[in-house]
């Protein structure tokens, strides 16, 4: 790994840089915040859409209205997004807490190994399960589809559950190996000294130091599955499925012109990972930087 | 030899089951597509094996790369590819740069500017689908209804109902949403290189242009590197945007990977297994010599 890579490891936080004396080239400073300024407003722009659209009633359907505030403010989108995805949301709950957990059990078994109780030949083993995170899934759908109907896992939740642990099996082992290779050889050793067997070690020596790295892949793990549309969609209904699948039904649906419905609706279906985001933002960054390291 | 086993027995041992997993779930399975596509395997009735299928070899890649159809999707997944690659990078590195000396509110900039990578492409485009309507004038709302507001009329287009260019269109709220990401990598290229290197460069007396030429690119294009992969590779999958702002029958934006849904809709299993093995062809051709290089760097 190159030592730029390295900077991007797991778990660490992006920090300020140092001051320097302020007041010099007050034009381009003032330019400079003017464009912040301006970009942050842009990327502001469909959350203004989004919340205003989802108070709006009938009385402000006209496009003459789109960019105004709401005549009169409602509830009744929201009422009506929430009774039509609380059910999906739960399912999502019941795909997106195991799944994650199991993945990144298997991902830090496997960081271990490949970093740690190496063996010849762990390079190639690492590849070979690395390029599992990068192949489009339509290269695997068809006979996957077959797979889940000849087992007789009942599509919904259990499959999406299996399918987001086996699919997350690379990126978990990525960052958990990327993570380990910062531990120590001599903690290693010492316990291999004391006669401590492989699991052993893993168990009380690797295991407690792991905490940050597990926050960082159950954040990622997470923020993906819930976020899953194209699994989800070929494995599952508006009816047995999770919330992105239920969300791109109400907003084709019946309701089709009822934008304020389907934007309260969005707003359910993000609220989770954007809670996570904001308040596990540093960790959630850790995630999105070792996605970005290969090897 | 029994100590050798001793030795390699324990940690293939635990690697075994995420190996099997991995070793079914992506490589057989891409065996077992790649010889579906080579099927005629067209129908519901061959589908569910009532009726048997019979090899065809490469008909179906000959048919469908000589469809003006399918071409009009891969021609749409390069346009897609190049803008929404161009425009994350263009506006990561900006925001970055920016950002990478000291701000006030730095913090509130970058977090605004990272959100919304948070949220699903699903959710974005219901509002993306509000903001990219093509109604024009009078009838204009979304983003044709603020550019008149703001005077620029003359910007209101039809968007994503351009046959040639509406793919675009969709490009736009995937910037949107990447930028941040594509910033967050360059933050942490920018902070990682040393001071002490700025410092020398400046004592040199170097310009700032040449700082940035001499010092600054060189160690920043690992991560540029990194960020080209990582995004790249996302826009050869688009699908859940395209599924939620324009959906799957719109003919002036569909990709691969829309039309493999469509393909695996209608029963017509050859095609889409075909469809998926192009794409993971495509996308091989960029990750596997990148996984090589990486591999054999970490060696050195």
């Amino acid at each position: 790994m190159t030592a730029e890579a390295e900077q991007l490891t797991a778990a660490r936080p992006v920090t300020t840089a140092p001051r320097v004396r302020p007041g010099r080239y007050s034009l381009t400073r003032t330019l400079k915040y003017a464009a912040l300024i301006f970009f942050l407003i842009v990327v502001l722009i469909p959350v203004y859409v989004l919340l205003v659209t989802s108070f709006k009633g009938t009385g402000d359907a006209d496009p003459s209205r789109a960019w105004a505030l709401p005549q009169l403010w409602t509830l009744e989108n929201w009422a009506t997004a929430w009774t039509t995805l609380s059910p999906a949301i739960g399912r999502t709950l019941a795909i997106v807490v195991p799944s994650s957990i199991i993945s990144a059990f298997l991902g830090s078994l496997n960081g271990f190994v490949l970093a740690r109780w190496s063996f010849r030949g762990a390079d190639i083993v690492f590849t070979v399960i690395l390029f599992g995170m990068f192949i489009p899934y339509q290269a695997v759908m068809i006979p996957l589809n077959q797979l889940v109907l000849d087992v007789g896992i009942p599509t919904g939740v259990p499959t999406l559950i299996m399918l987001h642990v086996v699919y997350g099996i690379p990126i978990t082992t990525l960052i958990f190996r990327n993570y380990y290779t910062t531990v120590p050889h001599e903690l290693i050793e010492a316990g291999r000294v004391d006669g401590a067997g492989m699991l052993r070690t893993y168990w009380s020596i690797v295991l407690p130091l792991s905490i940050p790295s597990f926050v960082v892949v159950l954040i990622w793990q997470f923020t993906s599955a819930w976020n899953d549309f194209l699994f989800a969609v070929f494995f599952s209904s508006s009816q047995n499925g999770p919330v992105t699948v239920a969300l791109n039904n109400l907003a084709n649906g019946a309701l089709l012109q009822n934008y304020g419905v389907s934007m309260a609706g969005a707003l359910f279906a993000s609220l989770p990972t954007l809670v996570v985001y904001i308040i596990l933002g540093k960790y959630f960054i850790g995630g999105l930087m070792s996605g970005s390291v290969k090897g | 030899m029994l100590k050798k086993l001793r030795r390699v027995g324990p940690p293939l041992l635990l690697l075994a089951p995420s190996l099997i997993l991995v070793g079914v779930f992506v490589y057989g399975l891409i065996v077992a597509n790649f010889t579906t596509s080579l099927t005629d395997n067209h129908t519901a009735a061959q589908a569910t094996e009532q009726e048997p299928s019979a090899m065809v070899w490469f008909t179906n890649y000959f048919d469908l790369l000589a469809s003006e159809d399918f071409q009009h999707s891969l021609m749409n997944l390069v346009l897609y590819t190049v803008v929404f690659l161009a425009g994350t990078m263009v506006m990561g590195f900006l925001w970055a740069w920016m950002l990478d000396k000291p701000v006030k509110g730095e913090g509130i900039f970058r977090s605004v500017y990272l959100f919304p990578m948070a949220v699903s492409f699903i959710a974005s485009g219901v509002v993306w689908r509000w903001l990219l309507n093509s109604n024009q004038d009078e009838q204009a709302s979304g983003l044709n209804r603020l550019f008149q507001i703001v005077g620029l009329d003359a910007l209101q287009n039809n968007w994503w109902n351009n046959v040639t260019f509406g793919i675009i269109a969709i490009a736009i709220p995937a910037i949107w949403q990447l930028s941040g990401y594509v910033m967050a990598l360059f933050l942490a290229g920018f902070r990682g290189i040393p001071h002490e290197l700025r410092e020398a460069a400046r004592m040199d007396g170097a310009s700032e242009w040449k700082l940035y030429r001499h010092v600054l690119f060189p160690q920043l294009s690992p991560v540029a590197l990194s960020a080209l992969i990582i995004i790249g590779h996302m826009s050869l999958k688009a699908f859940d945007l395209i599924m939620s702002i324009s959906k799957p029958a719109n003919y002036q934006t569909k990709v691969p990977a829309v039309d493999m849904f469509v393909f695996k809709s209608s029963f017509d299993y050859a095609n889409a297994a075909a469809v998926g093995s192009i794409l993971l062809i495509i996308v091989a051709l960029v990750i596997v010599p990148y996984l090589i290089r990486t591999n054999r760097e970490e060696k050195r």
